[in-house]
């Protein structure tokens, strides 16, 4: 454990740069906040995440976000354990119609004002299960989505940028409005 | 082969289908009742169960030996339940009844499993019923009765980043009475995707069965494929898929032996877990131009070939991990807090691990001494030399130290499979069915064994195919292996099976 502490205490850190905002959703998420009530987050969002019919292929990397990589933290991005403390959901899919009432009773719990990020190729509508008896389709078709984030999965990277992207754009009104 | 009742049995088939590489016995009622029966007596493991239209399919193997499928027809709607005399069988005949609308026959159980009243009709791939919508949480948990017991259900929606599934504890205080598993929430009917499909189409959504385990699922379905049709795979190709396998399992086994720990809130071996699992997936980035390599495999070899460029990335990373990580698993041996949590937590028995076939760390912290890759030995595994860590203790520690062990095994077959990767080409074409054919393989994934079959049209179509997740025999065995622990042992429980939702769901 001490060589362990003395070598962290002297090694490089393993934390990639901060990447800039993605621009495809920076541009999506303000065509998305017109129209939404705009409210201070202070450059921090509190993100829930459910995966309502995914592969897990999305959980793995939404999940590498919190490692000594990629660190979310850093961005005041913080995965929560409740959609009742969250801003945002996180929604994987396809949304199967077992999850579909889950999904939405998971909405509703999450207080206003919420944002919602589809991701994966899957969850916004484009992925190989189409059609299927199980399956509702694409995130938005049970919920209202503000920012697609596509891949299959997405890179952490893709998510960071998108996610950044998202709390610039909310701080940024906040404040020309503010 | 065997002098026992199902060898007798088998010499009465109806009919032997070709089925490659195993046979496949047509069996009439009786005598597949009286084959489940034995199966139920220890006489075979049973590997997986399915339907398809007007068949039901059961994958037994002797302990041993090479395994054979045995099915019989679906008469009038139903067949002999297999789940009254073999346990393992009771939730893949539940999901029959669901996908296909055929009654198993003396039943134990005849909740549904996959279907929840959400679907618009019944029996999606057979009867094709009007659907009877009703409430989800309409679904009976088996009583538990007995004093001072509380219940807490947990789920669909977890707190963490994880799948969704329902788990309803029975706790006397803290501890646990009973765990009932409550799955099927992200079923997406793959059987139905991969049914009547091109073969490409069907291999990209086997890709998706589990995402952590699309490797081992590309693997064994090109390899199923490929039986069917007789193919051989060119060496360079079948070596690049083992180097590929290999990765994928260091990459999981890193991810469970930090969520472990993380469990114990012991958060160091995460963070340092994290970064060997984010080291393995960049390098398998650079080679293969995919995170989590996704359809690089296919029928006929693999898309990407390794570039002498690509073996060097590889071996670098391995060297970079390796002594990072013996240092963590010290620490993780050293340090009594986090020992004290995983050993003797979990404890699943031996006899269990047998009678439900549990393959991959599980069943392997447990005794049960089965690895795909050396017992139905395939390529590019026949013939290496490689450590097949088996435990005895069965508990949480067990299933790390498995893991522990495997990473080291991993690590020296992607070095022995680099320094002798053979020249040639990675691909070759698929030829055409000349008629409807069958495959079957089964290939460790890190999980277990991952078995696909299939049945192949002309015109590159696959007919049925069925992919059965190590999963399967795990989630049960999860239930026994709580039992008697403490409610805030179970995420450390889970996590040491760490059993797929959706490779379970389909």
């Amino acid at each position: 454990m001490r060589t362990l502490i003395l070598k962290s205490l002297f090694a490089k850190p393993v934390t990639i740069p901060a990447p800039d905002p993605s621009a495809a959703a920076l541009e999506e998420v303000g065509r998305a906040l017109e129209a939404r009530v705009r409210r201070l987050y202070g450059r921090s969002l509190a993100i829930r995440e459910v995966d309502a019919g995914s592969c897990n292929g999305c959980e793995l990397e939404i999940h590498a976000l919190n490692n000594a990589v990629y660190d979310c933290e850093r961005f005041g991005l913080r995965f929560v354990a409740s959609p009742r403390h969250a801003d945002v959901l996180m929604v994987t899919g396809p949304v199967t119609r077992n999850m579909k009432v889950a999904l939405e009773r998971t909405y509703a719990a999450t207080p206003d004002p919420k944002w919602v990020v589809a991701v994966g190729d899957c969850g916004c509508g484009c992925g190989v299960f189409g059609e299927s008896y199980a399956v509702v389709g694409a995130v938005d078709k049970v919920i209202p989505v503000d920012l697609s984030l596509r891949g299959c999965p997405p890179r952490p990277l893709d998510l960071l940028q998108g996610l950044i992207a998202l709390v610039d754009k909310t701080t940024a009104r906040q404040r020309s409005a503010g | 082969m065997h002098e026992d009742s199902i060898s007798a049995l088998l010499a009465d088939a109806l009919a032997v289908v070709p089925l490659r590489p195993w046979p496949r016995y047509e069996l009439a009622t009786a005598a597949f009742d009286a084959v489940a029966r034995a199966v139920g007596d220890g006489e075979r493991e049973m590997l997986a169960l399915w339907a398809e239209s007007g068949m039901v399919h059961m994958a037994i193997r002797p302990i041993g030996e090479t395994p054979c499928v045995v099915s019989t027809a679906v008469i009038e709607g139903r067949f002999p339940s297999v789940g009254r005399w073999h346990a393992p069988a009771i939730r893949l005949e539940r999901a029959i009844h669901d996908l296909y609308g055929y009654v198993p026959e003396g039943a134990p159980d005849e909740r549904p499993w996959l279907d929840h009243g959400a679907w618009d009709r019944s029996g999606p791939l057979g009867t094709r019923g009007e659907a009877v919508p009703r409430d989800p949480a309409d679904y009976p948990m088996l009583p538990v009765t007995g004093e001072g017991l509380h219940q807490i259900p947990v789920g669909p929606v977890h707190a963490g980043i994880i799948e969704p599934g329902h788990f309803r504890f029975t706790a006397n205080g803290e501890t646990v009475a009973r765990l009932e598993e409550r799955l099927g929430y992200v079923h997406k009917g793959i059987d139905a995707l991969t049914t009547n499909a091109p073969i490409d189409r069907a291999g990209k959504v086997v890709a998706r069965v589990s995402g952590d385990s699309t490797v081992a699922a590309s693997f064994a379905f090109a390899r199923a494929v490929e039986a069917a049709l007789g193919l051989d795979v060119p060496p360079r190709a079948s070596a690049i898929r083992g180097v590929m396998a290999e990765l994928e399992r260091l990459a999981n086994h890193f991810g469970d032996i930090g969520a472990i720990c993380n469990d114990a809130a012991f958060a160091i071996v995460l963070a340092h877990c994290g970064i060997f699992r984010e080291r393995i997936l960049a390098v398998s980035a650079a080679v293969f131009a995919h995170r989590l390599m996704m359809d690089t495999i296919v029928p006929g070899g693999v898309t990407t070939n390794i570039t002498t460029e690509g073996a060097r990335l590889i071996g670098a990373a391995l060297d970079e991990v390796a002594p990072a990580f013996a240092e963590i698993v010290r620490l993780y041996e050293d340090t009594p807090s986090i020992q004290d949590r995983t050993c003797g937590t979990g404890h699943l028995p031996a006899d269990l691990a047998v009678r439900f076939a549990a393959g991959g760390p599980v069943g392997r912290a447990s005794a049960r001494d089965f690895d795909a890759r050396r017992d139905l030995a395939y390529a590019p595994y026949e013939g290496l030399p490689f450590d097949v860590p088996v435990l005895t203790t069965g508990d949480v520690d067990a299933r790390v130290q498995v893991r522990i062990r495997e990473v080291a095994a991993s690590m020296d077959l992607i070095r022995m499979l680099l320094a002798m990767l053979p020249e040639g080409p990675t691909l070759v074409p698929v030829p055409d069915a000349a008629g409807p054919c069958e495959g079957v393989a089964v290939t460790e994934a890190f999980r277990g064994d991952l078995l696909v079959w299939l049945r192949l049209l002309p015109g590159g179509k696959v007919a049925r195919c069925h992919v059965r997740d190590a999963s399967w025999f795990q989630w049960p065995l999860l239930e026994a292996a709580i039992e008697g622990n403490i409610v805030a042992d179970f995420p450390l429980c889970n996590k040491s099976f760490n059993c797929s939702y959706s490779g379970h769901d389909l």
